[in-house]
């Protein structure tokens, strides 16, 4: 692999994390890590939708007319989004069950029309699939690292195998069960973006003051 | 680049059909598997509210409908008479497309489960075991706070002894209302009464906690945070086990049980 198309794959891991930096995709972050294993399922759904669209709006992205090119996008993402929550449907139905509407909610996941708008529509084809397998993957991580605390601290347990008995089954640990409620997500997400801008300075914003976009010259980052 | 309104014109249209086709294509051919795989889940919730499979136990599919199969018999009940009714085919009626059709189903009276519509058979499981029947599972539904619920309860012979409580399909909010879904809250249920002496539905889901099933035998504990969904409960077994439910069939069961008359079969 070339060393561009490897930067590609591995940057959005730590570097340019969609969640963690671009601050992207949380709504669906809180939802479904209570338990490793539907997060593991959900991290593969945008994977494969964050690939598949940046390389089908890649393909067409010259023919694409610029004034209907995000609902041509919303489109394209909309129909990958059904068909995966159709397979995941006809083979993991319990899980499916449990992610229930949030497979759906990953066309409002902005870090596909993200990646999309900013990568697929100026990149070949190849690029910008790996794009969106290192964003899907970039996402994922995020995910399992979260649903891994939840699940280990709210419920004793790893991919659903007990590792803390619960006093409630005979062993000694009292679970924590804000881990499972939405803010044990926010504690972890806002931890976890700490420690990654603590040991990497650079990916602070600067402080974003009102009436900063007027100024000239202001380059700032607006998400 | 500038682009003629009809190339954009045409252009969505292509991308449109694409899409459409690569949507209905994989709809058209998963549904098979997906309609086995929801099938499995009810049977699962069968089982599970008879008490012949625990919540954490996993089985294949092949083997939950085997063990489906084996113990349980599905018996089409005319709500109405509360007569069985034999004639027609138990394992392809379906109770929930039976109460959409005109032809198969009814008016409701008003009722605080709104259900609009009462199908004229209903479909009851009985648990079988060495040719005698051992548990009665009625269907139940019912308006929560947003969704209809739907589930099954399990009668025991007697009658009013509850033994197992499932909603195998419900909408209501993810850690409040979709609590009826937690196993502790269903453990609640066996053992209680869902009939008083005179034959009235008496059990509900109270506000608030319930003592043991020993002593309080007509109450369940409230989910909390979900009052409305805990009375969508109470409503629906209410319904289901009166006079425009399964009352009728359960009156006729209590001067002449059935439990006999299968024996052997």
């Amino acid at each position: 692999m070339a060393s561009t198309e490897r930067e590609t794959l591995l940057d959005p891991l730590i570097n340019n994390n969609p969640i963690a930096l671009q601050v992207l995709g949380l709504c669906s972050a809180l939802a479904v890590t209570t338990k490793m294993e539907t997060a593991f399922v959900m991290s593969l759904a945008v994977v494969a939708v964050t690939a598949l669209s940046n390389l089908s709006i890649s393909l067409i992205r010259n023919y694409i007319p610029s004034s209907i090119r995000i609902i041509v996008q919303l489109t394209i993402i909309a129909s990958l989004v059904i068909v995966t929550d159709q397979v995941l449907k006809a083979f993991v139905f319990d899980i499916s069950k449990q992610l229930s509407v949030f497979v759906g909610l990953i066309i409002t996941n902005c870090i596909i029309m993200g990646r999309a708008e900013a990568f697929a529509m100026q990149n070949p084809p190849l690029p910008s699939f790996i794009d969106g397998v290192g964003n899907g993957l970039g996402y994922g991580l995020v995910l399992m690292l979260v649903a891994f605390m939840r699940e280990l601290f709210g419920s004793g347990k790893v991919f659903g195998f007990s590792v803390l008995p619960l006093v409630t089954e005979g062993g000694w640990y009292q679970p924590n069960g804000m881990m499972l409620l939405a803010p044990g997500a926010f504690f972890l997400i806002g931890i976890f973006i700490w420690v990654i801008r603590s040991i990497r300075p650079e990916q602070v914003e600067e402080d974003f003051h009102v009436g900063a976009l007027s100024e000239p010259g202001y380059e700032g980052s607006v998400r | 680049m500038q682009h003629s309104t009809g190339y954009i014109i045409g252009f969505s249209a292509a991308v449109c059909v694409v899409c459409a086709l690569l949507v209905s294509g994989s709809a058209v051919s998963l549904k098979p598997l997906q309609d086995r795989n929801a099938l499995v889940d009810k049977q699962k919730n069968i089982l599970a509210v008879a008490g012949l499979m625990s919540s954490d136990e996993t089985l294949s599919a092949d083997q939950i409908q085997t063990l489906f199969e084996e113990k349980i018999r599905p018996v089409i009940v005319n709500l109405e008479t509360g007569q069985v009714d034999s004639e027609t085919d138990a394992n392809t009626f379906d109770q929930r497309s039976a109460s959409k059709d005109p032809e198969t189903s009814q008016p409701a009276p008003t009722n605080a489960s709104k259900i609009l519509r009462i199908p004229y058979d209903g479909l009851v499981y009985e648990v079988v075991k060495e040719g005698e029947v051992k548990t009665l599972i009625l269907p139940i539904e019912g308006m929560g706070l947003w969704s209809i619920l739907y589930g099954y309860l399990a009668l025991d012979t007697d009658l009013t002894t509850i033994r197992g409580i499932t909603f195998y399909e419900q909408g209501e909010t993810a850690g409040l209302g979709g609590e009826v879904e937690n196993p502790r809250w269903k453990a609640l249920w066996p053992g209680r009464k869902a009939f008083d002496e005179r034959w009235n539905v008496k059990i509900q889901v109270k506000k608030g906690a319930a003592g043991p099933a020993k002593d309080d035998p007509y109450q369940v504990d409230g989910l909390s945070g979900a009052t409305l969904t805990s009375r969508g409960v109470t409503n629906m077994i209410r319904f289901w086990l009166g006079p425009d439910g399964f009352g009728p069939f359960i009156a006729q069961l209590r001067d002449n049980p059935r439990w006999t008359s299968v024996k052997g079969t």
